[in-house]
């Protein structure tokens, strides 16, 4: 090797292992963030495991509800048969006689598979329509902002109640209705920093070397204006989960979930409420899922934008 | 008219690159602003070309009107740019972005800024050639003279054989997987971080802009202006954001490269000792116009216009012991509003009733040696 052997050319020892330890080095140095990161990939495990802690065969259970009836140790002035107070199952059982802890545990998954499409394809959307803009400038800049700024103006959850109402009341409908009042944001975070990127001397230097423009946008400037973007996925997941379990608590939701067939935090917590005062439980538990949940990935969310901000990292 | 002497027209080569009569001008709020007035100069093949001028004299205005890369606000009012023989100005957006990729290379001055920073330095050099299909047949050409190199020293690994076959069997035109031509690509982009002098290329390979030095940063970006093979490198400024000593080692490398590529260059600078250091021939400009043109030894021996025996006499010299360094009196032009006739005629020592009223054409008064001033 003909190197030249000079003080220039010194090298910190690197590579994507050292990023990484460094970027877990900064997230820990925060206690929020940990106990964030926690929550999320918790919820994230029982998601992805439910099928595997709660057995297929969990419905009306009977042997809690046996325990229940006429037991004068516990039975103090149950409103439905079906309830039963929690010493007797973890969390007690919901207003059919099915433990909750299961149902809720069975719930998580189909919340944050909602969460994540519609965060994933806002997106996308965002991307791609927000680089586009921002890149190409002008007419085409023009046209996407003001059809963001229409969707903007509407309030979301009035917009995906109509659109509940007139599509019909679907779990694909429930995702899209709120996907449509959710994606604007994308595209202008990332428009505002692909217009700041573009003009960085590397765009220059890529034009300059002769690279298409489909290259350079979305092979350069896109992955170099994606941050803050992420993190606001990540704090999005959350509202996400809120946003569905609203729109289910206030009844727009598929028939499945409104007959309580399929188990979701937002639809668990509107039946609970018909029992606030004398099964207060009910509406607690799946209202703390919703919120641990949302906790965990906002603190992520804050955790990963000290990660990304420049300024702390180098 | 003069006759040259065989051994004279071997040495200025034939022109790569023919710059005839270019005129930029800048539209903006107050006014018009005339950048290029008329510049005119040829680029001989293998040679190094000095672009010299103070800031805002127009030499990155005339690099970038040869890559056709002039910001929105600017027009070619009028002018060639004779790429061997064929008319860049004339080109369309596409034809000129091919050209870019294949025959005209920039280097820029500020290494820190001009290198996307979320991408690994190797995937940046290796990417220029990925990018476009056009070079597939040279990438495939490439390896087999490596493979073919590798033999004449010893004997294949078995691998290597079978990777031959395969390369050989490939008829030309057809298309390669992508796998294969990143691979190709990559194998190149090494190859090209040796040339340049970078240290551990395979390690600097993975590495990030942030983590390497300037100097090592400003190789990187040489290493990917000259993978691509140009017909004609511009470095502008490659210089000015470095250090001393690691300009040194960014000449150096310059120098030595010169025999190994055959790219010609331009070098654009404002620093007379750079070019000193490396350039054959040196251009002069003043506020959009070319002054001055002629070999590096002939100008610093013999400088005729008196705007280049200004510069020369402001360089600071350590033997001479002066009461105060020598300026050139007065300050760049507006160029919205230029001198008449002669644009350095306000600032100019020997400035006689002629100079305001006639613009100075260019003229060669010695062979190789031009200059546009009045007094010749």
């Amino acid at each position: 090797m003909d190197a030249e052997p000079n003080s220039e050319e010194q090298m910190p020892k690197s590579g994507a292992m050292a990023d990484l330890r460094y970027s877990l080095h900064l997230m820990s140095r925060n206690k929020l963030v940990l106990v964030g990161s926690v929550l999320a990939t918790g919820s994230i495990l029982v998601a992805l495991l439910a099928h595997v802690l709660v057995p297929a065969s969990a419905t009306v259970d009977d042997r809690a509800l046996r325990i229940c009836w006429n037991n004068p140790l516990i039975n103090w002035n149950i409103p439905s048969v079906n309830v039963c107070p929690p010493p007797v199952r973890p969390l007690g059982t919901d207003a059919y006689g099915r433990n909750l802890l299961q149902m809720i545990i069975l719930a998580v998954p189909l919340d944050l598979s909602i969460a994540l499409e519609i965060v994933a394809s806002a997106v996308v959307i965002g991307i791609v329509l927000g680089s586009v803009a921002g890149y190409a400038g002008g007419i085409l800049d023009e046209a996407i902002l003001r059809i963001t700024d229409i969707f903007f103006a509407v309030p979301g959850i009035l917009l995906a109640i109509v659109l509940m109402t007139v599509l019909g009341r679907t779990i694909p409908n429930l995702t899209l209705a709120v996907l449509i009042s959710w994606w604007p944001l994308y595209v202008r975070l990332i428009r505002s920093q692909v217009l700041s990127e573009k003009e960085r001397p590397y765009v220059e230097a890529l034009r300059a070397m002769g690279a298409g423009r489909m290259r350079i946008l979305f092979r350069h400037i896109v992955p170099n204006s994606i941050y803050p973007l992420i993190v606001q996925a990540t704090l999005d997941i959350g509202s996400v989960i809120l946003t569905v379990s609203t729109l289910v608590f206030l009844g727009f939701a598929p028939s499945t979930i409104a007959t309580g067939q399929t188990p979701e935090l937002g639809s668990l917590t509107s039946q609970g409420a018909q029992y606030l005062f004398s099964a207060p439980w009910l509406i607690i538990f799946p209202g703390l899922a919703i919120l641990i949940i949302s906790l965990g990935f906002n603190l992520l969310g804050d955790g990963l934008r000290d990660v990304f901000d420049p300024r702390l990292r180098r | 008219m003069t006759v040259r002497s065989e051994a004279q027209k071997e040495r200025e080569g034939a022109a790569v690159l023919e710059v005839r009569d270019l005129r930029v001008s800048f539209h903006t709020y107050l006014g018009e602003v005339k950048a290029l007035d008329g510049v005119d100069f040829d680029l001989r093949r293998g040679e190094v070309l000095g672009l010299v001028g103070e800031s805002g004299c127009g030499k990155t205005v005339t690099a970038l009107a040869i890559g056709g890369l002039l910001s929105d606000n600017a027009r070619v009012e009028g002018g060639q740019v004779l790429l061997e023989g064929k008319d860049l100005l004339k080109e369309t957006k596409e034809e000129l972005r091919q050209t870019r990729l294949r025959e005209v290379s920039f280097v820029f001055q500020d290494p820190m800024t001009f290198i996307n920073p979320v991408l690994s330095v190797g995937s940046q050099i290796a990417e220029v050639l990925e990018s476009d299909r056009v070079f597939q047949d040279e990438l495939v050409e490439y390896r087999l003279d490596e493979l073919a190199r590798e033999e004449s020293k010893g004997d294949l690994t078995r691998a290597q054989a079978e990777e031959r076959q395969a390369l050989e069997g490939l008829g030309r035109g057809k298309k390669l997987s992508k796998k294969v031509l990143k691979r190709l690509a990559e194998s190149r982009a090494l190859d090209y971080m040796r040339t340049v002098k970078l240290p551990d290329p395979e390690r600097v390979f993975k590495m990030y802009p942030f983590e390497l030095s300037g100097g090592m940063r400003q190789r990187v970006m040489i290493a990917m202006a000259l993978v691509r093979r140009p017909k004609v490198l511009l470095a502008d400024e490659i210089t000015t954001a470095l250090d001393v000593t690691v300009q040194a080692q960014v000449l150096k490398l310059l120098a030595e490269l010169r025999g190994k590529i055959d790219a010609s260059v331009i070098l654009i600078t404002h620093d007379l000792g750079v070019v000193s250091e490396i350039c054959d021939r040196v251009v002069v400009m003043y506020a959009g116009n070319v002054v001055e043109v002629a070999d590096i030894d002939e100008l610093f021996a013999n400088p005729l216009h008196p705007y280049t025996q200004g510069l020369l006499a402001s360089i600071p010299r350590p033997d001479v012991h002066a009461e105060e360094m020598k300026s050139i009196s007065g300050s760049v032009p507006n160029l919205i509003f230029p001198p008449s006739g002669c644009r350095f005629h306000p600032r100019c020592p020997k400035r006689f009733d002629r100079c305001p009223g006639v613009k100075p054409p260019l003229v060669e008064v010695k062979p190789g040696h031009k200059v546009a001033c009045l007094l010749y």
